[in-house]
């Protein structure tokens, strides 16, 4: 029966690809083709390394994505291990507590760095109480890097947990009948087990600091990410070809990213808003 | 099980990022009910800053629920065919089907909006109705329903089911809506609780896409910490808290994958 089903398939198979083609492809194609036919031609592509205001918002990007990608895996694997490992009276409460945000947009992170940071923020009271000076830091570079670790945690945590479910803890006994130290434990067993799930959720968490755009807009509409300059450049200065360049690539970057990640770990990555 | 210095020092490790997450979330539903912030809860305990997010954001929350309720028809309506589809056909170009189908998942939401704009800005009456908004939010959520109807679908030895309805004569619609969708209800129900929670709190597309009259909750709620005084902000945030709350809930106890049959179920249900 398989091959006369082939037309039911067709017409089961067929709205997804109209509308996908309609409303994803052909507009990315033509967002690669506005990119190239600006007043710059096709070399608006290579302004991103030629303008200066560009090149530093990209390098920004990159290293406060790298920052927070390095700083989330460590938080998230010691409380993911720690959570996964011992068994003790309240522990559902912090597995709970520690996914709740995973729904938040970019917005609400970006309030509860307010919250924490701002102006009448709970880090500025206690630092007003501790030393007399009040510390804000929450509309600048500092507090959007503290948004986006706020907003990966659970999603790495939640996969650091699954994948030390996974672990082999025969493995753990051998090296340690063996003499290992628990630190040679670690370093030596656990962590290479965890591997393709930190490079998995590594990749999606520097994707999501990479494109995000909430928080940042949140916080302080200056703060110089490529995402809020794709935002001026499209909105204040009406400069489209420029906007579409800038977003192209950072679109490929990101795919990248997650693909490379992919092809590491062996399994499938997305980004999340 | 005795407890060691490392077991402590981690634990209250734990409690210090759990403080990070949760602490500012109860100061802005403190902040929401109290009659000035400044003064701190000691001023009094209102819900005045809540009515007046009801009167001022009260469309936008109507508009974020029809919004994610029609995203949720339609991602079932083109999403579980598809997932069917790819299901059946194993060869090379599926699997291309399904790459390109995820993609709107690698590309940030900002690129996507605005390939959108360029597009289909010129068409006022689209551009200026949510159903503009709409169509980011299906392609940003369908990658969501597909994976977890195709999860179930790898997991279930659905042909062989379709085989035998085949031999008692059920004809290829019969079987579809007979057996193949009875058969992926928790995958469609994972996916659905999914595609609301998203497209409730979508705000990446949504910023671009929006018009003032089409305004979602989470765009609103960008306005508010913008324009408004902090306590509202808060109120405000506490009404979207509880709006997602349920689905939260919900997704942690519906929206388990099933447990693969076979190990070949994880590679095709990727």
């Amino acid at each position: 029966m398989e091959r006369r089903e082939y037309p039911y398939l067709a017409v089961l198979g067929l709205p997804v690809l109209v509308v996908f083609t309609a409303f994803f492809l052909l507009p990315m194609a033509r967002l690669v083709l506005v990119a190239g036919t600006g007043p710059k031609g096709v070399s608006a592509y290579l302004a991103i390394l030629t303008t200066p205001r560009y090149f530093e918002s990209l390098v920004a990007t990159i290293v406060l994505s790298t920052l927070v990608t390095l700083a989330t895996l460590s938080i998230s694997t010691v409380a993911g291990l720690f959570l996964e490992r011992n068994r003790f009276a309240g522990r559902g409460v912090l597995v709970s507590m520690l996914t709740f945000p995973l729904a938040f947009p970019g917005v609400v992170v970006g309030f509860m760095v307010i919250m924490l940071a701002g102006r009448q923020g709970l880090i500025g009271e206690i630092s007003k109480f501790l030393t007399g000076g009040k510390l804000v830091f929450a509309y600048s570079m500092a507090g959007l890097f503290m948004g986006y670790v706020y907003f990966s945690i659970p999603r790495v945590i939640l996969t650091v947990m699954a994948a030390a479910e996974k672990l082999d803890p025969a493995l753990e006994e051998a090296a340690r009948s063996l003499g290992a130290s628990q630190w040679r434990v670690v370093c030596d067993v656990i962590l290479p087990g965890l591997n393709p799930a930190l490079i998995a959720s590594g990749a999606i968490c520097f994707a999501t600091a990479m494109g995000a755009f909430g928080t940042a807009f949140t916080l302080a509409t200056n703060i110089d990410v490529l995402p809020m300059t794709i935002y001026t450049e499209f909105t204040l200065r009406a400069n489209i070809a420029m906007a579409s360049a800038l977003s192209i690539i950072l679109g490929l970057i990101t795919w990248v990213a997650l693909n490379a990640a992919r092809s590491f770990a062996g399994s499938s990555v997305a980004a999340a808003g | 099980m005795r407890r060691t210095g490392t077991f402590y020092i981690q634990l209250a490790f734990t409690l210090l990022v759990c403080a990070f997450l949760i602490v500012p979330v109860i100061m802005s539903i403190m902040a929401g009910v109290t009659v000035n912030y400044f003064y701190g809860i000691k001023s009094g305990v209102t819900l005045r800053w809540v009515f007046e997010v009801w009167d001022l954001y009260s469309e936008t929350i109507y508009l974020s629920l029809l919004i994610s309720l029609a995203c949720l028809a339609c991602t079932i309506v083109l999403g579980v065919p598809a997932a069917y589809v790819l299901a059946r056909k194993q060869g090379r170009i599926a699997r291309m089907v399904e790459e390109l189908l995820t993609l709107p998942l690698a590309i940030p939401g900002l690129a996507i909006a605005l390939a959108l704009l360029i597009s289909y800005g010129g068409f006022r009456e689209f551009r200026m109705s949510w159903t503009f908004i709409l169509v980011g939010h299906v392609l940003y959520t369908l990658p969501f329903m597909l994976r977890a109807v195709l999860a179930v679908l790898s997991s279930t030895d659905f042909r062989t089911l379709e085989e035998g309805a085949a031999s008692l004569g059920a004809n290829f619609w019969q079987r579809f809506f007979g057996i193949v969708i009875p058969n992926c209800r928790s995958g469609i129900l994972a996916g659905s609780l999914m595609v609301v929670t998203l497209s409730m709190g979508e705000f990446n597309l949504t910023w671009m896409l929006h018009t003032p009259l089409t305004k979602t909750l989470p765009v609103g709620l960008a306005d508010a910490y913008a324009s408004m005084r902090l306590e509202i902000g808060s109120a405000y945030t506490v009404v979207f808290l509880i709006m997602i709350i349920p689905l939260l809930l919900a997704l942690q106890f519906f929206g388990k994958p099933p447990k693969p049959r076979a190990a070949v179920a994880e590679e095709v249900g990727r």
